[in-house]
């Protein structure tokens, strides 16, 4: 269907993409979750008229509005980048992907950025309420924008509501509901915004036990921890459900994605879950070695989590490579064959079309109708292709849940502590709540890593290969589009540092 | 409601929303155009810093309409998006970094320990102002003198042209429209800016600015406008899809679709009475009627662009690879949901406008900015 892409040249698209998406998921979810504390800290104030919670507030407002300006100059760079890097993916899915995008401009993007301007700089222009009220719709349209992001990026993982148009040669919306419900869409939504929750109350907590440290405006820590523990700790939980719940949806839509997070080649039933292990590197699918040096694995733990049956068959990545008669599983190698015969089928058509030759048309048609649930998989060029890299997804996936469990721990810690009134006499605490800080968007990194490495070889699940959905750009060209992104990125990330380390060091009394 | 609209309506539809969010867009650009002003304007730090202020609480408005854009020509003509996007790429990245660097440089600016200092960020307001807009112009420009791009039978686009893009620049035309528009943003800046602000040396200054800016977009506008009505243009047969060279294209389109030509001229005598107002009369409120205008005029130039069975992003390349608004669009079932999500749009305007008139009740003045600690 299309002229073989340069490898080296999808490679550097992905890589920019990589790049970009990364630095955005920088700064996105202390948004999310920032913009829902100022709002709190404002509450309070409205109702107590307490001065010092006024001065508390604006602390962090001036915090938020550093790291919200970097998030929307990266923000749009994500958005141009599906017309200049992935142009084929724009045109061969833009009548589906296109909407969830231009809705977020309407609904979302326009909310953040009108009231963002009274919250900053409404204190004496509008009354209190007025203010208050634009600092909630803040918040709400942060989290708005996220939702039809992932709404977007929910359907690559798992398409829906779409079918294939021959004669445009792209796939067209059939039911936008379908879309906006899909259960993956959801679930990413309500994981990846709690998340940001719950990154932006160990910044909180993060900042304010490092002046408790420091023993420098303690009375303004406290009341800060008080609200971001809260925060906190429900976030935490809602983070472990929701991570729980889309884990189980991954296991029916993503099968391949699984295996990988779980490095699990040979299914069983049922499977264990290993909690900790290290891997062999370069295991070809299909080899005997065992994949592990070591593993501590909970019996029939991965059965229950995907299945949510003990007994239960979980489809390794051998299974899904050479596929599996007992569980009705098709082989890769026989899902390419059908899926070639899709590809020229829709080359006949073309063909004919072209020709005005109706009877041909109507022939290709019904052979492209037959096998056009596996045209993606015609454009693969070897069965190991479908697998992705496994060693990455697998310890991604652990970083982040451990870490998720431990910040269940921390934020349990912290309470207590508060309640207690012993919080600023345990240094040791203090300091593994200022590293969690770090920690946090480590753990946010990591769980973007599982999502999208373990989604490879697809752009869209199953349909659409990276490979196939790169602009037409030489290598050189994208290549150098990675490293102008690269380098202003990164001047503008120091800047942002060194901007809010001043601030922060300045402290609320400097405003 | 929607549903039962023929494909071709909501074509034309869709065409005149984008067309809309994209002239709201180009009057917007005061921002940008202040940014530019500040080089030329201001009399020392306090009045400089008085004027990024004001337009600085707008900068997001201008912003969030430019990401608006472009997600509405992605969801309403992707094919649009893919081939200009990822052909033009160079332009393209261009465009963006100046953007880029505006959205930090506000906030960044006068804070303490920016890394880059005070005058990189100055720097690259300006930059935004000046090359963004001109290379935004010289990308409109190119829906009347074509690019060199070629689709294939499945639709996939390759560009012809190793300067991806820039070689746009190569076109008097395409640069005349960058410049004008750079001209028009400084115009309806200090528009703006005399407006909202409440300075009694600065204001009289901006008054004369946007009468001066005027003038030089004037040369501009009018070679623009000769060519547009002299040259040959894209044109469309509806029923075959067949793309061909006709001769004096858009002045037939003016004059066979009036509606464009009444938006133009009208759009026009706008601009100049809200110049004209604030230059010769005590009035301050040039700004509206400049900003209706430009909006007009805009309105004018993208239906010039894409009505009347016109090849809106034309390929000098392959003629038969020339984008229309038929065969770049989404499918029925796409603008229809998408006209149904339109529906909020004016709810948005309205909520923009209220929360607006509360905020700039009182003009804005030097010694509020001192005062304010959180100022840019
Ligand atoms: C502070 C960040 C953070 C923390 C502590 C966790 N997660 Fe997470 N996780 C994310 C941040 C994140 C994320 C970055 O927000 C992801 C990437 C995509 C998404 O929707 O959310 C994600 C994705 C993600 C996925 C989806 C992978 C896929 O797409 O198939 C699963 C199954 C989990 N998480 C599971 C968990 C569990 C069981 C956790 C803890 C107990 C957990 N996550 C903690
Ligand atoms: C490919 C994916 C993405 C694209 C194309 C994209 C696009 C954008 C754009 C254009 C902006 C600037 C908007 C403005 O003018 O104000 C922005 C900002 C923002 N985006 Fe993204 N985005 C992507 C991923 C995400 C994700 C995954 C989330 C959240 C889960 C998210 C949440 C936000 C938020 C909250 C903002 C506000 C600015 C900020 O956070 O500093 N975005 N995004
Ligand atoms: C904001 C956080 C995100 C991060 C950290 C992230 C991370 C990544 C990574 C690591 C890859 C490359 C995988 C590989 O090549 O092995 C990738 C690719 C990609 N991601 Fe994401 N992603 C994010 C959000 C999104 C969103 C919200 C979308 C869509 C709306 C998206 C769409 C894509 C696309 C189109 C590619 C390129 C094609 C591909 O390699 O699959 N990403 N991303």
């Amino acid at each position: 269907m299309i002229e073989a892409v340069d490898v080296s040249t999808v490679n550097w698209a992905r890589a920019t993409f990589t790049l970009t998406a990364m630095y955005h998921w920088i700064f996105v979810p202390l948004t999310l979750g920032l913009s829902f504390l100022c709002a709190f800290f404002l509450t309070i104030y409205v109702r107590t008229q307490n001065p010092e919670w006024k001065r508390l507030t604006k602390f962090w407002m001036t915090l938020f509005a550093i790291n919200f300006v970097i998030g929307v100059a990266t923000g749009i760079i994500m958005e141009f980048e599906f017309g200049t890097h992935w142009a084929n993916y724009s045109w061969m899915v833009g009548d589906i992907f296109g909407a969830p995008l231009a809705i977020e401009g309407i609904v979302a993007f326009f909310l953040e950025a009108t009231f963002v301007a009274v919250m900053l700089f409404g204190w004496n222009r509008v009354s209190q309420r007025m203010h208050l009220f634009s600092t909630w719709m803040v918040a709400i349209g942060s989290n708005l924008s996220a939702l039809w992001i992932l709404v977007a990026n929910g359907w690559m993982q798992n398409p829906v509501g779409m079918v294939f148009n021959p004669d445009t040669a792209r796939f067209e919306m059939e039911n936008l509901w379908a879309i906006i419900s899909s259960p993956t869409a959801i679930s990413h939504f309500a994981h990846a915004t709690s998340s940001g929750f719950l990154l932006s109350s160990l910044f909180v907590i993060g900042i304010s036990s490092f002046y408790l440290l420091k023993k420098r405006h303690q009375k303004f820590a406290l009341r800060s921890i008080a609200v971001a523990c809260v925060f906190g700790l429900f976030s935490s939980f809602f983070v472990a459900f929701t991570g729980d719940e889309h884990g189980y949806i991954t296991a029916t839509d993503q099968p391949m994605k699984l295996a990988a997070m779980e490095a699990l080649y040979e299914g069983q039933t049922p499977s264990g879950l290993v909690a900790v292990g290290l891997m062999r590197p370069n295991i070809e699918p299909g080899s005997d070695v065992d994949p592990f040096y070591f593993k501590i694995e909970i019996p029939g733990m991965l059965s229950l989590l995907a299945n949510r049956r003990l007994e239960s068959f979980v489809p390794g990545i051998n299974d899904l490579v050479y596929g599996n008669d007992e569980y009705n599983i098709l082989s890769v190698e026989e899902k390419m064959r059908r899926g070639k015969i899709a590809v020229a089928s829709l080359a006949d058509y073309k063909q004919a079309r072209n020709q005005d030759d109706e009877e041909a048309a109507v022939v290709a048609l019904t052979g492209f109708d037959q096998h056009r649930e596996f045209l993606g998989y015609g454009h693969l060029q070897s069965a190991a292709q479908a697998v992705p890299p496994v060693g990455i997804t697998f310890y991604a996936f652990r970083v982040m849940v451990g870490l998720g469990t431990f910040f269940i721990l921390l934020f349990l810690v912290y309470f207590y502590l508060m309640e207690k009134r012993q919080l600023e006499n345990r240094p040791l605490i203090l300091k593994i709540g200022f590293v969690s800080m770090f920690l946090a968007y480590i753990a946010s990194q990591a769980g973007w890593i599982v999502t999208e490495v373990g989604r490879q070889p697809w752009a869209i699940q199953g349909l659409l290969p990276v490979h196939i959905a790169t602009s037409n750009l030489d290598t050189t060209t994208v290549a150098i589009s990675f490293f102008l992104f690269l380098a202003i990125f990164t001047v503008l990330l120091i800047a942002a540092v060194k901007i809010m380390t001043r601030q922060i060091s300045i402290g609320p009394e400097g405003e | 409601m929607f549903g039962s609209l023929d494909w071709s309506t909501l074509q034309h539809l869709w065409w005149f929303i984008v067309s809309l969010v994209g002239s709201l867009f180009v009057f917007l650009t005061f921002v940008q155009g202040g940014q530019t002003l500040i080089l030329t304007v201001p009399k020392g730090e306090s009045e400089k810093n008085l004027m990024i202020n004001s337009i600085g609480r707008k900068w997001e408005l201008t912003f969030t309409t430019l990401v608006l854009f472009g997600g509405a020509f992605y969801a309403s003509f992707p094919l649009f998006y893919a081939t200009s996007f990822g052909g033009a790429f160079w332009v393209w990245l261009a465009i963006l970094f100046t953007f880029i660097v505006q959205a930090v440089s506000y906030e960044y600016r006068r804070k303490p320990n920016n890394f880059l200092g005070q005058k990189t960020y100055e720097m690259f307001m300006v930059v935004n102002g000046s090359i963004g807009i001109l290379l935004i112009g010289a990308a409109i420009g190119t829906f009347f003198t074509g690019s060199n791009f070629v689709l294939n039978e499945y639709n996939l686009s390759r560009w012809t042209h190793p300067l991806r893009g820039l070689e746009a620049a190569f076109s008097l035309f395409n640069v005349s429209f960058g410049i004008f528009l750079v001209f028009l943003a400084r115009t309806l800046g200090a528009l703006y800016l005399a407006n909202n602000l409440k300075h009694d040396a600065l204001v009289p200054r901006l008054k004369v600015a946007s009468f001066n800016n005027l003038l030089c977009a004037l040369p501009f506008l009018l070679y623009v406008l000769i060519r547009l009505v002299t040259m040959d243009g894209f044109a469309v047969n509806p029923q075959t899809g067949e793309i061909f060279i006709q001769s004096g294209k858009y002045l037939s389109n003016l004059l066979e679709f009036p509606l464009t030509l009444v938006l133009l001229l009208s759009g026009l005598v706008l601009v100049v009475t809200g110049v004209v107002l604030n230059r010769f009369t005590a009035s301050v409120r040039g700004i509206w009627p400049a900003g209706l205008g430009t909006v007009l005029t805009c309105l004018s130039v993208f239906f010039l662009a894409g009505y009347n069975n016109t090849a809106f992003y034309p390929s000098k390349y392959d003629l038969a690879s020339s984008l229309t608004i038929y065969n770049a669009s989404s499918s029925h079932y796409t603008l229809t949901m998408m006209s149904y999500v339109a529906l909020l749009v004016p709810f948005v305007v309205a909520y923009i406008i209220w929360v607006w008139r509360q905020m700039d009740m009182g003009k804005l003045t030097a010694e509020e900015i001192e005062a304010d600690k959180k100022s840019y």
